[in-house]
């Protein structure tokens, strides 16, 4: 049922992606979608009861080995690394495509990209 | 479990609200709601790491956004477009979702990691071995910098194409060379 | 941009050392505890976009300037590569071998400390360097459009 609130909101973000005509909107609809992917990986790995997944000091035995318990109660960490990697990569894809609507916002006055029929070199 | 709902309702109520409103400046308040519900939600699935970075980068995406919407005198538009395009659209979206629905009940249920379950689970190697081949506490750390030391290299590579991409794009200079040599 | 009134300036040149010196403290402590060179990096930027929203640009951008943004951009990016370089010298022949650990600190019991974890201190700081100036540098050219421009 939390997978599939997920992928609703997904799908709001592809909704507001394709219907609308104002260039920020769409801007905005594609920040939606990535926030979904987001929060559907990390919701992968979660085990019921865990923690989180740093060796603290009594999780650790002599000798550098982590205890059992930490083991069998720990929350995946290889989602989390997935997600780290993908929310700063939407930072910089973000400034790219403000950068094209500010470009676009000056040469031809408006927003609306039914306006925008000429693709000048 | 309740709060992983309200907080997931909070934020699909957040992202109808931007999706609908007409002024942008809403919009883009509201998209600062959902990031910071996203980082509380994280905070709850026992996830440190992830919820520092959604916070801070949150804050300079709406830097961002709000540079680019705040000063330009057309906000309001108003309208869709042409009434066909939009039921058709639609109409496959809703039928994508259904699909999605079905696919997704052959994953595990929430609260098993999905990642386990697949016939060579590389976490549980991470987990067990990771402190000893490492030397890091931080396991998130020791995965992204040492076990898949690739994919922080190519998300560098990544950001910095993007960054040199917007720096190009809103040069100035350039423009006043062309209508001088004309 | 012009900057803002005296209470925020003044406000605003307290807090942007704070922020900077809790950016350098993620970064650096990224193997012990959450955060590493990201999000270290990105709080780095916001110090220096607090400045530049306070001040006004051209202030920041005397404090530093577009061109020493892109050189320390590329510095970060080579620093990183140089320590993956590393690893093919000196150890197994792979990449991003992490030779300290392996041939120097595997018998010691280093863990939980702050000089521990061979390479991965290193790599943060030079993601964190890498991240910051390209993220300062981006609003900085962004910032340069007046909104009634017209050209």
């Amino acid at each position: 049922m939390l997978y599939a609130l997920c992928f609703l909101l997904f799908m709001i973000g592809l909704y507001c992606t394709v219907v609308k005509k104002n260039m920020v909107k769409i801007v905005l609809g594609i920040l939606v979608m990535e926030y979904a992917v987001n929060i559907f990986l990390i919701m992968l790995g979660y085990r019921q009861g865990g923690e989180a997944p740093i060796v603290g000091r009594e999780d650790v035995l002599s000798g550098s080995k982590v205890t059992e318990a930490f083991i069998n109660s720990s929350v995946d960490p290889l989602p989390q690394a997935l997600v780290l990697t993908a929310i700063v990569i939407s930072l910089g894809s973000l400034a790219l495509m403000i950068s094209i609507c500010i470009r676009t916002y000056q040469r031809y006055g408006t927003f609306d990209i039914t306006k925008i029929r000429r693709l000048k070199g | 479990m309740t709060i992983f709902y309200i907080l997931l309702l909070f934020i699909i109520i957040g992202a109808i609200i931007a999706v609908e409103t007409e002024n942008l400046l809403s919009a883009v308040i509201c998209i600062g709601a959902i990031g910071f519900g996203a980082s509380l939600l994280f905070l709850f699935l026992k996830a440190p790491d992830i919820a520092i970075t959604q916070i801070v980068v949150e804050v300079l995406g709406l830097i961002i956004l709000i540079r680019a919407t705040i000063a330009r005198d057309l906000t309001f538009i108003s309208g869709d477009r042409e009434f066909f395009g939009v039921v058709v659209s639609v109409v496959i979206v809703f039928v994508i979702f259904l699909a999605g629905i079905i696919v997704l009940q052959t994953l595990p249920d929430f609260g098993t990691p999905a990642f386990t379950k697949a016939s060579v689970p590389a976490s549980e190697a991470y987990i067990s071995e990771g402190l000893e081949k490492t030397g890091a506490a931080n396991l998130v750390a020791s995965v992204i910098l040492d076990y898949r030391a690739y994919d922080t290299l190519g998300e560098a590579t990544v950001l910095f194409t993007s960054i040199i991409g917007a720096t190009v794009i809103l040069r100035k200079r350039s423009r006043k060379l062309l209508e001088e040599s004309e | 941009m012009k900057g803002m009134t005296v209470v925020v300036k003044t406000i605003a040149s307290w807090i942007k050392v704070l922020i900077f010196l809790f950016g350098i403290y993620i970064v650096i402590f990224g193997h012990l505890t959450p955060g590493g060179g990201f999000a270290g990096g990105v709080i780095l930027a916001g110090s220096y976009v607090l400045l530049m929203l306070a001040f006004g640009r051209e202030f920041a951008e005397e404090n530093l300037s577009l061109g020493w943004a892109s050189r320390l951009d590329c510095v970060g990016a080579l620093l990183f590569i140089a320590i993956a370089l590393f690893g093919l010298v000196f150890g197994a022949a792979s990449f991003f071998y992490n030779f300290i650990q392996q041939r120097y600190l595997a018998d010691k019991q280093t863990a939980l400390e702050l000089i521990s974890a061979g390479t991965i201190p290193l790599s943060n700081i030079a993601i964190g360097i890498k991240v910051a100036t390209s993220l300062f540098l981006v609003i900085l050219v962004m910032s340069a459009f007046r909104p009634n421009e017209s050209e």
